[in-house]
């Protein structure tokens, strides 16, 4: 190429901004790994590890959406199960009410619920939304140390609210009995089921790619990096971070209620602070501020708890050990130790 | 009868605000010397109950098992801060977060390993048995009063101890500028490890003090703790007297609102669905005081800046 | 003469017991440089943090353009036409030369709430950020990481950031700052072209650099400004030269 060419080109002149082909190709060997799995599963009969991968495919989600607030926006959110609780138990109330033809909350005026996961996917995208903005609203206005607490304190502030609410299972959760619908296709067949799960995975980490290669991204990215910088240029951080937390939370919402639907049962345990804290741990194990992070923070997550609570009952102890390890000797999770360097410069 | 139950009640709530203070001070004092956020502070208090109670059952002596309890509380805390809290000091928040997290996994599932998962059961004293009568008929648990006492007096030695001592000088210093102490030739590897272990050793007290009143069990430090940040936040990062005064008022309107909130909706609901509704909202309501105490002050009641 | 475009008037700040800022006022002109001088300590910075809106003054007004831009936070300032440039350089170290200035042409057009079109291939984006580097001589370093370039290149960075605004007015905070003679003087060059298009208030210690730049001079001394004169009436001050110039030599 010569060197008129090569100014010209704009992926030259933004050598640096495009994604390596390393880390590209460990994106696609990830995704198409764990589609490949839930097939062979399929084929084997082996519905526990269909069911598996569905399970790490909605994780996943859920961690794209904590990567959006923790790694690109650097947001440390440690109230993230507040929204996937959240969404689990809308189509575990729409549900219910559904099967009992009740009005919704009880209240006279409000729908009969629905099976339908289409609109409670349509629901569970506006309430977490709005209370992501809520808790958002109220977080932003601090930072460090008490955005940490404050965030999640109000997820045991959700958590404690769904154990006392009677109406709802309290703390002995609620049944799905029968697992919500979707036009077309039936749910309740296992690979099916995964299919879903790990097309709204791929959406959304479709969505996040194109959020950070946008305006907004490169606002959000400097945000994080240096936000004196982003409003000395004209642009306020606040609002920018708030609008990455409200989509952040928003995900992590619509994979509550996929979750739902998978065990056919919501609990208060969705909220609980553990659940925040692996969220975090899923996302640091993968890498934190890249892309596909997540999926591989879920995938080792989730067959580490599979295989090692197999063998024995104390997991977590190891677990716990391995974070500690993670955390002070090696920086940059299994994606930065497979792909090297992030080089999105 | 309201009078009387109202007195309880502002004691309970002063007895939980008592707990929550030594889980605070310990916490936000952590905080304002090293600029750590420690999740596993609830490990400690943890640690503190059932040592307490394993030494109360083989000896048969309940302040031997308060005083090893607490001193056990310490020294995990030391070898804790040796072998990994000193290495998070100039690490970022989320690093803190995660590498406590794990130390709480670490904890929790050693302590089953080492108990299994049926609660130890610690009894009051024989001293501290029965109630103690008050003016206007009012009688009262001993025992609670007596970790109410407690909490006055750990919070006067507080305060003796960083107005008065030498020690409490270098963590004021600490507090105000972390180079300037180690200008004056304080020792601060020492200075970090004492003040963490203070603080540990101040979560095992709670814990070994509240071990007679509760089960003793894996997880009891998570609500605690959680009820402490909440404390620390209003009170503000750093400060003891808001943690003091945070505790008191957590303590306080958690206790009444869980008693009074039925109470008062039942005037105008039926009463099945007062209590599950009051109940409902009660549990959020030291969060929703955090709230509106955050957006008014967002650095807390006493905090820095 | 015309109006002013910049016109601090008053203004005061005190931290606790320390007057930083003492009703000082200050007008600044199309077309030239005003130069803010006086020792360390003086309060220079907490002016340019003032009038940037990094900190908020006890009292006094700073009108933009005939605006009352006071109460406006860091942002709306900027949008206003307010460029800086800090005194120590403020930059996302882990990004290129283009991403960085990338965010200021960005920001002049518009709303960062563009969530779906990519910027890397984006003309209208890149076309203005080549053009900004090509003009101070960056153009090769476009694809460089801030933590690899050279304090001096950071600096320039730091001004192509702020040019990228197209700016109304710009602040500049010791840009000469450990440039070395040859980058003093390219510098100085540059910024004599620069006030053509837009007036700047510097902060500079280098007398040399300031005598040959400034229009005119406000010197500052614990908080107040002392006097305001053109660079020879300065120069020849009698108390300028005892309060200021007499403490650099000693």
């Amino acid at each position: 190429m010569t060197s008129l060419q090569n100014r010209l080109n704009p992926q030259t002149l933004l050598g640096g901004l495009v994604p390596q082909s390393r880390e590209h190709w460990i994106n696609v060997v990830l995704v198409v790994g764990l589609v490949g799995a839930a097939v062979l599963a399929h084929f084997l009969g082996e519905r526990f590890y269909i069911n598996l991968a569905s399970r790490i495919a909605i994780i996943a989600m859920a961690a794209v959406g904590l990567n959006l607030a923790l790694g690109f926006g650097g947001m440390v959110s440690f109230g993230h199960a507040a929204f996937f609780g959240l969404g689990g138990y809308v189509a575990g109330i729409a549900a219910y009410h559904a099967f009992n033809m009740t009005p919704v909350l009880g209240i006279g005026f409000m729908p009969e619920g629905t099976t339908q996961m289409l609109s409670i996917w349509l629901v569970t995208l506006l309430v977490s939304g709005l209370l992501g903005l809520a808790i958002g609203k109220i977080s932003l206005g601090t930072s460090g140390v008490y955005f940490i607490m404050i965030t999640l304190a109000f997820a045991q502030m959700m958590y404690y609210f769904a154990n006392s609410w009677p109406n709802y299972g309290g703390e002995d959760g609620l049944p799905i009995f029968l697992r919500n619908e979707l036009p077309l296709v039936d749910t309740n067949h296992h690979l099916t089921f995964f299919f879903v799960a790990a097309t709204l995975l791929l959406i959304s980490l479709w969505i996040s790619q194109r959020l950070m290669g946008s305006r907004f991204g490169a606002a959000l990215t400097m945000a994080r990096m240096n936000p004196v910088r982003l409003a000395t240029s004209g642009i306020d951080p606040q609002p920018v971070k708030l609008v990455a937390f409200v989509i952040s939370a928003m995900i992590a919402g619509l994979a509550g209620a996929l979750y739902a639907d998978l065990n056919r049962f919501v609990s208060p345990s969705m909220l609980s602070w553990h659940f925040s804290g692996e969220l975090i741990v899923i996302v640091i194990l993968g890498g934190v501020g890249r892309l596909y992070g997540p999926l591989a923070g879920a995938i080792l997550f989730v067959l580490m708890e599979t295989w090692l609570g197999g063998v024995t009952q104390h997991w977590q102890f190891w677990l716990g050990l391995v974070l500690l390890g993670v955390v002070l000797f090696a920086r940059g999770g299994l994606m930065g130790f497979l792909a090297g360097r992030s080089k999105d410069v | 009868m309201t009078f009387a139950l109202v007195v309880e009640q502002i004691l309970n709530g002063l007895q939980l605000g008592t707990m929550l203070f030594l889980m605070a001070s310990g916490l936000t004092l952590v905080f304002g010397v090293m600029g750590l956020i420690n999740l596993a502070h609830g490990s400690f208090y943890m640690a503190g109950a059932f040592v307490t109670a394993t030494v109360t059952a083989t000896t048969g002596n309940f302040w031997l098992g308060l005083l090893v309890g607490v001193l056990a509380a310490g020294v995990i805390g030391i070898v804790v801060e040796l072998l990994v809290i000193r290495r998070l000091y100039d690490r970022g928040h989320l690093d803190q977060v995660l590498a406590t997290f794990a130390l709480i996994l670490i904890f929790s599932e050693g302590t089953y390993m080492i108990y299994g998962s049926s609660p130890l059961f610690l009894s009051v004293p024989q001293e501290l048995r029965g109630s103690l009568n008050l003016p206007f008929g009012i009688s009262y648990s001993r025992y609670r009063m007596a970790i109410i006492g407690m909490g006055i007096l750990v919070a006067i030695g507080l305060y003796l101890l960083i107005s008065r001592t030498r020690l409490g000088m270098q963590i004021r210093a600490g507090e105000n500028d972390r180079e300037m102490i180690g200008a004056l030739g304080v020792d601060i590897k020492t200075l970090y490890t004492l003040v963490f272990a203070l603080g540990a050793a101040l979560a095992g007290l709670a814990g070994s003090a509240i071990g007679a009143l509760q089960s003793v069990r894996v997880g009891m430090g998570e609500p605690v703790l959680i009820m402490a940040f909440v404390v620390i936040v209003i009170g503000g990062i750093g400060s003891i007297k808001g943690a003091l005064v945070g505790a008191l008022l957590v303590g306080v309107v958690d206790t009444l609102g869980r008693i009074f909130m039925p109470l008062t909706l039942v005037t105008f609901m039926p009463p099945s669905q007062a209590m599950s509704i009051g109940s409902a909202i009660s549990s959020m309501l030291i969060y929703i005081m955090m709230a509106a105490i955050l957006a008014f002050r967002p650095h807390g009641l006493f905090g820095a800046k | 003469m015309s109006e002013p475009i910049l016109r601090i008037s008053n203004l005061n700040k005190a931290f606790g017991a320390l007057k930083a800022t003492q009703d000082v006022s200050i007008d600044l002109y199309p077309g030239e440089i005003h130069a803010l001088i006086g020792p360390n300590g003086a309060g220079k910075s907490t002016i340019i943090g003032q009038v940037s809106g990094n900190l908020a003054p006890d009292s006094g007004t700073i009108e933009l353009d005939g605006e009352d831009i006071t109460a406006l936070t860091v942002a709306e300032r900027a949008r206003r036409g307010l460029g800086r440039s800090f005194q120590i350089s403020s930059l996302a170290d882990e990004l290129s030369v283009r991403r960085n200035v990338m965010m200021a042409v960005q920001a002049k057009q518009g709303s960062p709430f563009r969530f779906w079109s990519p910027i890397r291939t984006d003309a209208s984006l890149l076309d203005p950020t080549m053009a900004v580097l090509e003009r101070l001589g960056l153009q090769e370093r476009a694809g460089t990481v801030i933590a690899e370039l050279s304090h001096g290149e950071r600096r320039q960075v730091e001004m192509a950031c702020a040019l990228a605004l197209q700016p109304k007015v710009l602040l500049l905070d010791e840009p000469m700052a450990g440039m070395g003679s040859e980058g003093t003087s390219r510098l100085t060059g540059f910024l004599e072209e620069l006030k053509k298009e837009v007036p700047i208030l510097l902060i500079e210690h280098d007398m040399d650099a300031v005598f040959r730049l400034a229009d005119r001079v406000s010197v500052l001394v614990s908080g107040a400004v002392l006097v305001h004169g053109t660079a020879d009436e300065i120069r020849n001050h009698p108390a300028v030269r005892e309060a200021y110039l007499g403490e650099e030599t000693a």
